[in-house]
């Protein structure tokens, strides 16, 4: 590098950073309009500066019950999460040897990612749709729906989540050594206690990085639950809801409130998983540092 | 065996504790196979009861009737016909669905096109031209940020920038460019592609990077010293070799976009046609058996540009 770089890295810098503000510019741009003052409208220039739009939200705007909806986001985003950090680790754990039905599962996680999700979304509601005919015809006349937040919301939120869980673990394993645990048998580590004290804690920065994309993927995901999610709406559907009717900037400041959580959530995780490294860094190993 | 139990205690007890129980355990331990379907079954189970069987009722279901109210689970092509009405009769001209679809695949190309090209140059600059580990790992998560949040507020985003009295807008006023706010720039096919292109564009970089990372620079050094110019190791060398990530990336941007209804919806102001929105539409009127025979028609649309795709390479080998 003593040469000095190349011309190309100037002129890729400059697209690099231009692709950057080109993500960025336009969320900041909503960000600074959910300050407008009582008088400000939907565009720049700012009317004044003023927190009274983000006010009249936790007020409730009157049009939808919001402070319901983030509360019903919130618990869904970690039902999702937990289940799948889990079930990712668990069949992240299976891959490692052959099993029957391997690539039945690779491919259904595939599929999942990348049939059009409005499809998946149809599916499940026709899905659930049969059930409940199915149990108003046989069982209880006065049934409503099985459909719903933990039942269909989750499952059509999971077949989004659980995909990236388990190409992240993917990634995981290609990099572990298994003679880590070939050295925790050898000592006479149980399969339970090799996986608790040997393996988990090797994988555990990344294992955050799964409860990071299970839980923001849940919190933003709209096309999927459009027509699984039942009788409530999530935050995302109302707020998509109210890009036709309104024209004040309570909507950014919404979508500043919405942001806001997501950023809390990758700043905690991004902070935990920085920790963790370090963590492993210094306590690790000491192997060729000699004897104290 | 003795040193290292006793290290082993005092390193974590509960550990040595348990190896007692481990032996004592050999005998009844469970086969591998089966330990295998207890931990990939869960998952297993979740993509069956919420992927794989409501997919083949998104199948049948496109064979039964319906009327203005409900489900009639009796065969019937209606949800076919009533989607390809005036097909025939309107020939040699498209009819809507011809239409759609076309309007479709023109709007996905176009995003393909945009996004290889920023997603190539972006992942190009990642992998050969940010040499210390720390900052590409800084860079890269800069560009995951977004993809953490919203897709809605990221399209919202653009209105105070577009808008008829947005900042683009006035701005070309104020010098002089044009004489009136332009109208195409909101609620238009060009913000349609601006918004796929700004939200999507995550789905190529990361592929093609991965793929990138993993050519050994040595080639790279290999085309220089045998005399190859700049242009011809990125063709020749760079380019096969980011072949996998660049396919992959391509299969995730053109199936969201194909099925997308939202970003359509959103910034086409509910007024631009495509294949996702009929489907949302036929739901909205409660026709179930058309939205499915729709999704159906998606479906091995989609299906057939995956496998003209992933003929070009096997997705299993590049994970």
């Amino acid at each position: 590098m003593k040469e000095g770089r190349p011309r190309s890295f100037y002129v890729l810098a400059i697209f690099f950073a231009a692709y950057v503000l080109f993500l960025y510019g336009p969320m900041i741009a909503i960000y600074i309009l959910s300050f407008q003052g009582p008088q400000g409208g939907l565009t720049f220039p700012m009317n004044g500066v003023s927190t009274y739009w983000l006010a009249k939200l936790f007020q409730g705007t009157g049009i939808v019950d919001l402070g319901a909806a983030f509360r019903r986001s919130l618990l869904l985003g970690l039902v999702v999460m937990a289940v799948t950090v889990v079930l990712s680790v668990a069949a992240g754990m299976a891959f490692r040897r052959k099993f029957k039905a391997q690539s039945i599962l690779f491919y259904s996680a595939i599929a999942s990612l990348i049939v059009p999700s409005i499809i998946t979304s149809l599916g499940i509601s026709l899905e659930f749709r049969i059930i409940d005919d199915l149990i108003k015809a046989h069982w209880n006349e006065n049934f409503e729906t099985s459909m719903g937040l933990l039942t269909s919301g989750l499952g059509a939120h999971l077949t989004w989540t659980l995909p990236f869980g388990l190409l992240i673990m993917f990634a995981i394993f290609n990099r572990f050594d298994p003679r880590l645990e070939e050295a925790a048998r050898d000592l006479g580590a149980t399969p339970w206690q090799t996986f608790r004290y040997v393996v988990l804690p090797i994988i555990l920065p990344s294992v955050i990085g799964i409860g990071l994309f299970g839980f923001t993927l849940s919190w933003d995901e709209l096309a999927r639950s459009s027509q699984a999610i039942g009788p409530v709406n999530t935050l995302p559907l109302d707020l998509q809801g109210l890009t036709t009717t309104v024209t004040k900037p309570d909507i950014y400041a919404l979508g500043t409130v919405i942001s806001a959580v997501s950023f809390a959530v990758i700043t905690l995780a991004l902070g935990t998983i920085h920790m963790l490294n370090k963590r492993q860094a210094a306590k690790g190993s000491d192997a060729g540092k000699g004897l104290v | 065996m003795d040193t290292s139990e006793n290290i082993l205690h005092q390193a974590s007890p509960g550990l040595a504790r348990g190896s007692d129980t481990a032996r004592n355990a050999k005998a009844a331990r469970l086969s591998p196979s089966f330990i295998s379907w207890l931990q990939a079954g869960p998952m297993m189970l979740v993509f069956l009861a919420f992927f794989l069987i409501p997919l083949v009722f998104v199948v049948i279901v496109s064979f039964w009737d319906y009327n203005e109210y409900q489900l009639l689970p009796a065969f019937s092509g209606r949800g076919y016909s009533d989607t390809f009405e005036g097909c025939i009769a309107q020939l040699p001209d498209l009819c809507t669905i011809g239409k759609t679809y076309l309007k479709t695949l023109k709007l996905c190309f176009m995003v393909w096109a945009i996004t290889l090209f920023i997603g190539f140059w972006v992942a190009y600059f990642l992998a050969f031209h940010v040499k210390s580990k720390t900052w590409q790992m800084g860079l890269s998560l800069l560009c995951t940020i977004p993809f953490w949040t919203s897709n809605v507020i990221r399209m919202i985003a653009w209105i105070p920038l577009l808008g008829r009295n947005g900042l683009v807008n006035s701005g070309l006023v104020k010098t002089g460019l044009i004489n009136q706010p332009v109208e195409w720039l909101l609620y238009s096919e060009f913000s349609v592609v601006l918004a796929l292109v700004h939200l999507f564009t995550f789905f190529m970089v990361v592929p093609i990077f991965n793929s990138m990372v993993r050519i050994d620079k040595s080639l790279i050094e290999a085309a220089y010293d045998a005399g190859a110019t700049g242009f011809q190791t990125l063709v020749n060398v760079v380019i096969p070799l980011a072949k996998p990530g660049i396919v992959i990336g391509s299969i995730f941007v053109i199936t969201i976009v194909m099925g997308d209804f939202i970003t359509i919806g959103v910034m086409g102001g509910q007024q631009i046609a495509a294949a996702g929105k009929i489907i949302e539409t036929r739901l909205n009127a409660l026709q179930f058996p058309a939205a499915a025979a729709n999704a159906v028609i998606l479906l091995a649309i989609t299906f057939l540009i995956i496998t003209m795709m992933s003929r070009i390479v096997d997705i299993r080998k590049e994970l």
